[in-house]
């Protein structure tokens, strides 16, 4: 069974010539077949902890470790994270101008399964997992991400999820920026990934909207860089009634 | 009714990419059009049509001071049958009929050559094989003139290989017959120390297509001038164009499409990547719809993709338009980067980085190449992208 283990992770970046410390010793388990949701205020390193461990070169990792089923992952390129199982949903992902999306989605598939798939069966996969997400069929054959809505880029991002079959899938805000009928769509294609049972779940976000659509068996608290609290479901209702302010308190006193 | 209208080139995104300001067709020339060198004064780098290139670094072909070297230059031609070869002197009639030069060094070209070599095709005749024409430089100072001619109804491709090391300033003609089709394939593949200047004029018979493919790779400056006009109603021009500059290259394009003549078509591409500290693309792109040019449809678009930091671009489209009784004019221009970030979305994919930047440069040259409709020359771009890329990352 694939875990991904987190153990005392401090990361900083170089801000202004100076390097400032974000994640402050995060500890997390997150198994296959399980939701966590990470919660808590703007700033308080939840997409920092995303890009460091798909590996974006903009972070220092200082000390700590993280592994997916025993391998060292902060030893891999960002490349051989994915080819490992670890997949990111980006909040932002970037235009690639002179790359379409089928172009685009077949080399990944190809890189991430080790061979090409075949191209009568991909060619069908495709089709039926955009169906799914409510995507117009011509929306293959755009640059990616070049002049796409909020939206589509969220659904292009939950497409590759479910055609990459990551062991983790680590999904920054995935919810933000979505209107209801928008984040309906994205929700069920995570769960139809997650009914699968074959993928571990680190969702990241700001608002308990999205766990009414996507049910977490654990909730986290992250505040000032490392995990404040954790819980099962009910630490999110508690978080939608009283919000973040006795965390973000906490981490200023500390 | 005269009525000009301007509209200044949009380049966007990041980095170091200048958009010149507003300038027109007739403001470009800093003298007549002329065939003679004496009538140009020698550039001193401020004038609109020399503002962009590196004048310290045409060896002497701007100010009179590069003297040809003899047999600096070799060239080879190899025509099917139905083709007429000919070594001509300069006082041949056939010279110089599809266009005057407009600047100092395609005067000096003119002025300088000893021989100029004459292509014909016969009217009618209908080619199956492509005649090839190699120019090969062999380190020397060389000064030349080619005229390819179509007769009516006659079907070529024209494929010019550049090659070696040379400083060469040399003008082409294109003159097709009514209802020719001509596709012209010129690759500039110099070794990194060549220096190339040539305008390359092309007169438009009725109903005739022009096709032409410009590849510019190698040289330390290459500066072309393709230029179109029409000889009669009908004709059609489709001018595309991929230039990928290194480190330290100066490469050059500046287009004109003279629309003189009623119900004729032009469709300008150029697609350019750039990489490495000091390489330098430069497009210019003018289309005149003259006031006689009723039913004129015309589009212009050039696209560049800044690989790397230190690379520049300036992309200068424009359109003079002297009647509005046209099907359609238009253009177009954008130039963005490959950066960190887009390189962190493909790998965050599975994709190793060398990968993810082919995926990205064959992309965006793809869909140009495969309007050339040469399935060997597609396929032997495509192969030198990938050479170029190796070389670079």
């Amino acid at each position: 069974m694939a875990t991904l283990e987190i153990r005392d992770l401090h990361v900083s970046v170089e801000a202004d010539n100076a390097t400032k410390e974000i994640l402050k010793g995060v500890d997390l388990t997150v198994k296959q077949g399980e939701t966590h949701a990470i919660m808590g205020p703007n700033g308080s390193g939840k997409s920092t902890l995303a890009y460091s461990l798909a590996g974006h070169p903009k972070y220092t990792i200082t000390s700590g470790s993280v592994t997916l089923d025993g391998e060292d992952v902060l030893e891999m390129t960002v490349d051989e994270r994915a080819r490992a199982g670890l997949f990111l949903a980006m909040q932002y992902p970037v235009e690639i101008p002179g790359v379409s999306v089928s172009n685009f989605l077949r080399t990944s598939a190809t890189a991430v399964r080790g061979e090409a798939p075949k191209l009568r069966t991909w060619v069908k996969e495709v089709k039926e997992t955009m169906a799914g997400l409510q995507m117009d069929p011509a929306f293959a054959e755009r640059n990616v991400n070049e002049g796409f809505s909020g939206g589509e880029k969220k659904r292009h991002e939950i497409l590759q999820l479910e055609l990459l079959k990551p062991k983790v899938a680590i999904l920054d805000e995935t919810d933000s920026g979505l209107d209801v009928d928008a984040l309906r769509v994205v929700s069920e294609g995570v769960n139809r990934v997650r009914e699968t049972g074959e993928v571990g779940t680190l969702l990241i976000t700001h608002y308990t909207r999205i766990l009414r659509y996507i049910k977490p068996d654990f909730v986290h608290v992250f505040a000032n860089g490392r995990i404040a609290e954790s819980g099962g479901a009910e630490l999110a209702d508690k978080l939608e009634n009283e919000g973040y302010e006795a965390y973000v308190k906490g981490g200023a006193s500390a | 009714m005269a009525e000009a209208q301007n509209f200044p080139a949009g380049s966007t995104t990041t980095g170091s990419i200048a958009v010149a300001a507003e300038s027109t067709v007739a403001t470009r020339m800093s003298a007549p059009p002329s065939f003679d060198v004496a009538d140009f004064p020698v550039p001193h780098g401020r004038e609109e049509e020399w503002r962009f290139t590196p004048l310290e670094r045409l060896r002497g072909l701007h100010d009179g001071t590069a003297t040809a070297t003899g047999g600096g230059v070799k060239v080879a031609i190899e025509a099917p049958e139905g083709v007429t070869v000919e070594t001509v002197g300069r006082d041949d009639s056939r010279l110089g009929k599809a266009g005057i030069p407009v600047d100092r060094v395609a005067a000096q070209a003119y002025s300088s050559f000893e021989q100029a070599s004459v292509v014909t095709v016969a009217k009618e005749a209908v080619l199956t094989e492509p005649i090839r024409i190699a120019v090969h430089g062999e380190g020397g100072v060389a000064y030349g003139h080619q005229v390819v001619e179509l007769g009516a109804f006659a079907e070529a491709v024209v494929v010019i290989d550049h090659t070696g090391d040379a400083v060469l300033a040399a003008n082409v003609d294109y003159v097709l017959g009514d209802g020719a089709k001509l596709t012209v394939v010129s690759v500039q593949d110099w070794d990194e120390t060549a220096v190339h200047v040539g305008q390359h004029n092309a007169l438009v018979g009725r109903d005739a297509s022009f096709k032409s493919i410009v590849v510019t790779f190698g040289g330390d400056v290459v500066r072309l001038h393709p230029r179109i006009a029409y000889a009669g109603t009908g004709g059609e021009a489709e001018l595309f164009g991929l230039y990928f500059t290194d480190r330290g290259q100066h490469q050059e394009h500046r287009l004109l499409v003279d629309h003189n003549t009623p119900h004729c078509k032009s469709n300008v591409a150029y697609k350019g990547a750039l990489q490495g500290d000091g390489a330098h693309a430069v497009w210019i792109g003018d289309v005149l719809i003259q006031a006689a040019a009723e039913g004129t449809d015309t589009y212009e678009m050039n696209r560049n993709l800044v690989l790397t930091d230190g690379a520049r671009v300036d992309s200068v489209p424009n359109l003079e338009i002297e009647t509005g009784e046209i099907v359609g004019a238009g253009h177009a221009s954008a130039t963005g980067r490959f950066d960190d970030e887009q390189l962190f979305y493909l790998q965050s994919r599975g994709i190793p980085a060398e990968e993810a930047r082919r995926l990205v440069v064959r992309g965006f040259f793809a869909e140009l190449v495969q309007q050339i409709g040469l399935p060997d020359v597609e396929a032997r771009l495509l192969d030198k992208i990938e050479a170029e890329l190796k070389a670079s990352v």
